[in-house]
């Protein structure tokens, strides 16, 4: 008998014990270190905040040359050139809040489409209905599909989320250009006079860019959509049903209104990754300095700027580009603050129900 | 009696040989069908097919890029790949061995800054959970998760590069491990909140230390959640190129040289490799990005597979 062997050993154990090592008061030592320890966790706490200050400051201090040559003027000028040393981030500024918001028109779509998807268990139920023509819908094992085929798409999408962007930019550069630019071209020759269309895609532009943006944000407006709809009271939706209403009645009406806060939390902060996202966007969008707004003309935003120009970077150059990433933390400081501020209202009032 | 008492009474009770009145009388069922003709179930129809076909088409892309990556990237796999260094132009074969060490070697180094700080942190958050400070905190963390990864390569340019006066693969892990504190806090606070409170106060009942209770409760209980969030922040830190492009730049070297291992020089990875050879007019480069990219995405897939096996005894408990 195993136990009683391990029982009488402890009891042999424990009477080797002196019970004043055991049943004692934390030593000074012992107190010492759980303040020292209390301490530490406090500081690495502390430093979060810090971090952001550091952060924000050291991109600051080292943009100062630079904010006190060219002022203001640096975000409304338009030429790039470090040989004149006229520098201005003016298409980079449009390019980056272009090719985002495009890209969170098409990935909100698809995000918000495939948050009521998985939250309104439509796979399950077609995974059901194929089973019950096959009268299998209450089998043990083929039964349980319905269930794992919804977490399988859950966890498909977020694997869309774990894909790199540089892997995400290889594929742009060598599949998407080469399959979409027939069809641009076509496009330019047909509807040239559509400001969206006035240019030809000779290769890397603002199309494939955000075509590709729009799929790395997608993961993340469909979590967040998702986990907002799914958090929506039950009663709420039997209420609607009560009613009379239809499934996209409810959906409408209901469902999507009392999640909007977390849906629109969930779009916010896709538009923060969007606008700081580099690597996808520095191989795709053509490093062009140009305002247009054709969709197929190169472009150049922000954090594609940074990654291109700062590895060639002079010693003149870096304030400049320093300057230029302090434009981007803002615009992306605001956006992320705003989105976490607006999920924080959604998750305290989905509490307060 | 008085009748007219009862014949309220009857009026009331339905007399038993009466028949039982439909509910359902004058409903006409086959307007509560699904059906094509009616406005109100056309839509609901129309817009099911349109969710779930968008829902599919978000998916394509996925089945595209890993479909690619396999064929592209599938013909170039050997072991070759593991163990020479990348080529120079024109050159035919080589690899990128020194690439996935330097990957490695910089998740790992980042992951070494970030652990310990990021899971006290998330201690502190999860202990001293009212305080306006975990707030902040919080809040702070919050906002860093959703922070520019180019930026974070630019701050590490500034604080270690400019500082050093080199490229180093440890600007490298500076700049990933700014990219992975939130995760790694964010999750160690959720995973230490879960710990039942009645152990944490056992624990205490039993005259423990705060101190103790932490490490010896309510860390070794929150384990399997804090290596999730690990995990999940090595294998984001992993695929980032953007933060290394201009910390660690690249090296056409091993780390090593003569035996020793130097940490204050360029470094090759993976996600820069792929970045600086899609970008060449040369077949071979190409191919070997393609490559590239498939074994990053095998890495940054087997950490995300290891943090959810980490997860999975949690759930089901």
């Amino acid at each position: 008998m195993a136990s009683v062997s391990s029982q009488t050993q402890i009891r042999e154990e424990v009477a080797g014990w002196n019970p004043g090592q055991i049943w004692q008061p934390p030593t000074r030592a012992q107190r010492w270190y759980d303040n020292a320890f209390r301490r530490l966790c406090f500081i690495f706490a502390v430093f979060t905040i810090l971090l952001i200050a550091w952060l924000v400051l050291e991109i600051a201090f080292r943009a100062m040359p630079a904010f006190r040559q060219y002022g203001l003027n640096f975000i409304y000028s338009t030429t790039w050139d470090p040989n004149k040393a006229q520098y201005g981030i003016l298409p980079e500024i449009w390019g980056t809040l272009y090719t985002s918001l495009l890209a969170l028109v098409v990935g909100s779509a698809f995000g918000v489409a495939a948050a009521i998807f998985l939250s309104e268990g439509y796979l399950g139920e077609i995974v059901f209905k194929g089973l019950k023509t096959v009268k299998l819908q209450h089998h043990p094992i083929w039964g349980k599909l319905p269930e794992r085929f919804e977490l399988l798409l859950k966890n498909l999408i977020e694997l869309l989320a774990a894909v790199p962007s540089v892997v995400y930019g290889l594929w742009g550069l060598f599949v998407i250009i080469p399959m979409i630019r027939p069809a641009c071209n076509w496009l330019h020759e047909q509807f040239g006079w559509f400001p969206l269309f006035s240019t030809t895609l000779s290769g890397p532009g603002v199309l494939p860019a955000v075509f590709v943006l729009s799929i790395m944000i997608l993961p993340t407006i469909t979590a967040i959509s998702r986990d907002a709809l799914v958090s929506v009271p039950p009663k709420l939706r039997m209420a609607a049903y009560g009613l009379g209403a239809t499934r996209w009645e409810t959906i409408l009406g209901v469902l999507l209104p009392t999640a909007s806060r977390g849906i629109f939390g969930g779009i916010v902060l896709g538009f923060g990754r969007a606008l700081g996202e580099t690597m996808a966007l520095a191989m795709l969008v053509g490093n062009a300095n140009r305002l247009t707004v054709s969709l197929f003309s190169p472009a150049n935003t922000l954090a594609a700027l940074l990654a291109n120009s700062f590895p060639e970077a002079g010693a003149k150059d870096i304030p400049v580009l320093m300057y230029a990433a302090l434009v981007l933390l803002a615009i992306t400081l605001v956006v992320n603050i705003v989105g976490a501020l607006v999920l924080e209202r959604a998750a305290g009032k989905a509490e307060a129900k | 009696m008085s009748k007219d008492r009862i014949s309220s009474k009857q009026e009331l009770i339905p007399a038993q040989n009466d028949p039982v009145p439909n509910p359902f009388e004058g409903v006409d069922f086959a307007e509560l069908e699904l059906s094509l003709y009616r406005p109100r179930t056309l839509i609901t129809i129309i817009l099911s097919s349109l969710v779930t076909c968008m829902t599919f088409l978000a998916l394509i892309p996925l089945f595209a890029v890993l479909w690619m990556l396999i064929w592209r990237g599938g013909q170039k796999l050997s072991l070759a790949l593991f163990t020479q260094l990348p080529p120079a132009p024109l050159e035919q074969g080589g690899g990128f061995g020194n690439a996935i060490v330097g990957t490695l070697i910089m998740v790992g180094l980042a992951a070494l800054i970030t652990v310990p700080l990021g899971v006290l942190a998330g201690v502190y958050l999860a202990e001293a959970k009212g305080s306006q400070l975990a707030e902040v905190v919080r809040f702070a963390a919050k906002v860093l998760t959703g922070f520019p990864s180019i930026l974070a390569g630019v701050f590490a340019y500034g604080a270690v590069v400019l500082a050093t006066g080199g490229y180093s693969a440890i600007a490298g892990a500076i700049a990933l491990s700014i990219l992975m504190l939130p995760t790694i806090i964010l999750t160690s606070e959720s995973a230490v909140a879960m710990v039942p409170a009645k152990m944490k106060e056992a624990s205490i009942g039993l005259g423990a230390t705060g101190a103790q209770t932490v490490w010896m409760v309510l860390l070794p209980t929150a384990m399997p959640g804090i290596l999730t969030g690990v995990m999940l922040a090595v294998a984001r830190a992993a695929g980032e190129t953007a933060p290394l492009l201009f910390t660690a730049l690249f090296s056409n070297y091993w780390l090593a040289s003569s035996g020793r291992v130097d940490f204050m020089q360029p470094t090759a990875s993976l996600a820069v490799l792929i970045y600086n050879f899609s970008g060449m007019p040369f077949a071979n480069q190409v191919e070997l990005a393609w490559a590239a990219a498939l074994v990053l995405v095998l890495l940054v897939l087997i950490f995300n597979l290891i943090g959810q096996s980490f997860s999975q005894p949690q759930i089901q408990q």
